[in-house]
């Protein structure tokens, strides 16, 4: 065979890798319509609000992305079925779809069409990496983002009035799967995770909560969210013997992972986040993902008041299973939509001090945010693989149970303080009143002493007029 | 020490997966001087065949054998079609148009047919159907299936049929004739576009072949697996010297050798400041490497410049 020359060989290497970067970064979008809104009729003001929303449409995490966009538009749609009326004008809700390929690049790259889209209010995105960077687009055009399922911490604690999340994050989840794993008799861990601002943020968060729990991170692995192998790391983890590996990152690498663990004969016992907490993990790790443990912010939708009947109305829509944060979105939306409607206006400006104010009672949870945005009850539970089924644990550590531990303490505190005071005030009062008594008895006895006095004066007086009566007569 | 083992056999397997990949691209590459882009995406295709034709078959009762059996023959089929219908639509109208042109619709191919296997087969992950043995071995500690083995095989087998293939066989020669020089060849009576059709229904099939062990091995498809697959395997014919089929097979095996020990031992060499994350970059400082020394691969011939 022939080989071209070395020149057009290597140039032809630089053109091919150049165009497969492009390629990689630029698929096609898919278009969303984005109709102006429709003229309004003079009798009936109609206005049209645009809800962008933001996720994977393409690549590995396609079909969380879809779940997330289904959700949100399940929500739309019932916005619309119920005819919200906002100003004086019929409300009508469109969902504006964009594709992030989870790639921040991307991710900044649509927020910016969004924004020129002029929506109204966004929801997403999916990755905590493609929704900080995002974020600040957002906040620097005003326009309030609602994340469902964007954990890392960093993206409330930026400091914008815009950045909103519903769902716990993962300072919670982090110590709330450290101190499981503890619990769980766990000695050692080896810690993987994907490199993304989601996987990488819940391993610090995890590794920090292990450690102070007393356990001894034995290896620190990385993979990224694409690969589909992960021998090369697994049989170094397996060297070490660690007792359970944790890893940070989404089931599309979970499944593959944990069922290579098998096959390299390691005991090791897996535990994972929200991102591996899904049915398509177990699908992809077959019989190895059975007894493993995963967690997942707020509680089990079969537990909660509405879950059943959203679960139902999902999959009855779409002919699909609830993959993962479909839930959290709907109620992302409708956080967003009752915003408007207590303002009475969809301008971003004059509904986004409302959106902070949330009371909702959502699917997942009764949502109000903190100062920053983040969920102020943010439970998390822990689930086990268990029969190709997601199997309720327990819940644990979570904002919720935390802050109510700490109000019941202070309020113990407080009652215990109110008890001393009330004795104390009683010693006091009891003080007082004796010798206010002491007081008084001496006080009467004076007077009675006086009484007497006068008495006996009085008579004297008598005796000494009834003397000179005599005297007279 | 069973470690070092665990991980040459890693490496091995992955190697040679990324070697019958590369293969593919080299027989092109080879004959006509162009980098079918669309290659990975024919291995997505063979993965995503096989799940639906074995995994229906399954269903209705065959035994696991006939079912797997039949999976493998239709992806060839079917993978075989698609590399005719590539060079047909996609290349031989660009067959004297300037380098970069068929580059271009190369690519463009490529992201064509993710799109149409993400609407026929979804965006969710496909998890392929059990239909390779599951055996398992333990040798000096370290553990490998027979699955591992078998893709082994299959790539050294598929390498050595290859060759027989070009440097045996009549086809073989007017292979060779073309990729010297195609106006002579024809002037010889090769006709020129049946051997390259040839060249791109051949190296489609080996697509399809290496699509089943893919999925095999790992046991899950997706409608974008074939495009990280793909820049490795064109990155492992490189290393070997593109257009070399036993350069192919080296750098296939170089490069998954390379990677599994960079993961493995990246941390413990700079003493944690790099960790397994680099393990890309560990292989293509060696590409990097070899390049600078050996400008066309391992066991790429050098060739002089010619007008």
């Amino acid at each position: 065979m022939r080989f071209v020359p070395l020149k057009l060989s290597l140039s032809a290497l630089a053109v091919c890798s150049a165009f497969a970067l492009t390629a990689c970064g630029q698929k096609e979008e898919p278009k969303a319509a984005a109709p102006a809104a429709a003229p309004a009729p003079a009798a009936k003001p109609e206005i049209t609000v645009k809800i962008g929303h933001a996720a994977p449409m393409t690549g590995p995490q396609a079909h969380l992305g879809k779940d997330n966009e289904n959700g949100a538009r399940l929500a739309i749609e019932d916005l619309n079925a119920k005819g919200l009326e906002i100003g004086g004008a019929k409300v009508k809700f469109e969902l504006l779809g964009e594709d992030d390929q989870a790639d921040p690049k991307q991710g900044t790259i649509v927020a910016q069409k969004l924004i020129d889209a002029k929506v109204n209010g966004v929801i997403g995105h999916l990755n905590s990496g493609t929704t900080i960077p995002a974020s600040k687009l957002y906040a620097d055009a005003g326009i309030p983002q609602i994340s469902g399922s964007a954990t890392n911490p960093k993206y409330t604690q930026q400091g914008f009035a815009t950045a909103f999340r519903v769902m716990a994050n993962d300072v919670q989840q982090g110590k709330a799967l450290g101190e499981f794993a503890s619990k769980q008799g766990v000695k050692t861990v080896a810690i993987v995770d994907d490199r993304t601002a989601y996987g990488q943020g819940l391993a610090d968060e995890f590794r920090k909560s292990a450690e102070a729990a007393g356990l001894k991170v034995v290896a620190s692995e990385y993979t990224n969210d694409k690969a589909t192998d992960f021998k090369a790391i697994l049989t170094k983890i397996k060297s070490t013997k660690a007792d359970l590996v944790f890893y940070g990152g989404m089931d599309a690498q979970g499944g593959p992972m944990v069922k290579q663990m098998k096959e390299l004969g390691i005991k090791a016992r897996f535990l994972g986040g929200d991102g591996v907490c899904t049915p398509e993990f177990m699908k992809l790790g077959g019989d190895a993902s059975e007894g493993n443990f995963c967690s997942l912010p707020g509680m089990p939708l079969e537990k909660l008041a509405k879950g059943p009947g959203f679960k139902e109305a999902f999959s009855k829509k779409f002919n699909a299973e609830i993959q993962l944060y479909a839930p959290y979105l709907y109620d992302a939306v409708m956080v967003m939509a009752e915003a408007m409607k207590r303002a009475n206006s969809v301008e971003p400006a004059k509904y986004l001090p409302e959106v902070g104010k949330t009371k909702h009672d959502g699917v997942t949870a009764l949502i109000e945010f903190d100062e920053k945005g983040d969920l102020k009850s943010g439970a998390i539970s822990l689930y086990q693989y268990k029969g190709g089924k997601l199997d309720y644990v327990e819940t644990l550590g979570g904002g919720a149970v935390a802050t109510a531990k700490a109000e019941v303490k202070e309020a113990v505190a407080e009652v215990k303080e109110a008890a001393k005071a009330v004795g104390e005030a009683a010693k006091e009062v009891a003080k007082e009143g004796v010798k206010a008594g002491a007081e008084a008895v001496k006080a009467g006895a004076e007077a009675a002493k006086e009484g007497v006095k006068s008495g006996a004066e009085a008579v004297k007086g008598a005796a000494d007029a009834a003397k000179a009566a005599v005297d007279k007569k | 020490m069973e470690i070092l083992l665990q991980q040459l056999i890693n490496g091995l397997v992955q190697g040679s997966i990324y070697a019958l990949v590369a293969l593919g691209y080299t027989m092109v590459y080879g004959i006509m001087g162009l980098i079918n882009f669309a290659h990975g995406e024919v291995v997505m295709i063979g993965t995503l065949v096989t799940i639906s034709v074995a995994g229906l078959l399954l269903k209705l009762g065959l035994p696991v054998a006939l079912a797997g059996g039949a999976g493998l023959l239709a992806a060839v089929a079917v993978c075989m079609a698609l590399g005719w219908g590539l060079e047909r639509i996609a290349y031989r109208p660009l067959r004297n148009a300037p380098r970069l042109t068929p580059l271009i619709t190369a690519i463009g191919m490529s992201i064509v047919l993710q799109n149409v296997a993400m609407l026929v087969w979804g965006r969710n992950y496909l998890t392929f159907p059990a239909i390779a043995p599951k055996a398992q071995f333990e040798f000096a500690g370290a553990s490998f299936t027979a699955v591992q083995v078998m893709i082994v095989l299959v790539s050294a087998l598929t390498m050595a049929g290859l060759l027989v293939l070009i440097y045996r066989t009549r086809l073989g020669m007017a292979m060779r004739a073309t990729s010297q020089n195609p106006q002579v060849a024809s002037l010889m009576g090769v006709n020129v576009n049946r051997v390259i059709a040839a060249a791109f229904v051949i190296g489609s099939a080996l697509g399809a072949v290496a699509g089943v062990m893919v999925g095999s091995y790992y046991e899950i498809a997706h409608y974008q697996m074939g495009f990280m697959l793909g820049l490795k395997a064109f990155t492992a014919a490189v290393l070997g010297g593109i257009g070399n089929l036993a350069g192919a097979m080296a750098g296939g095996v170089l490069l998954g050798i390379i990677e599994a020990l960079g993961a493995g031992y990246i941390g413990d060499l700079t003493g944690g400041f790099l960790g397994s994350h680099y393990q890309d970059i560990f292989a293509f400082i060696v590409l990097i490497g070899v390049l600078m020394f050996r400008p066309s691969g391992l066991f790429g011939e050098k060739t002089g410049d010619r007008a």
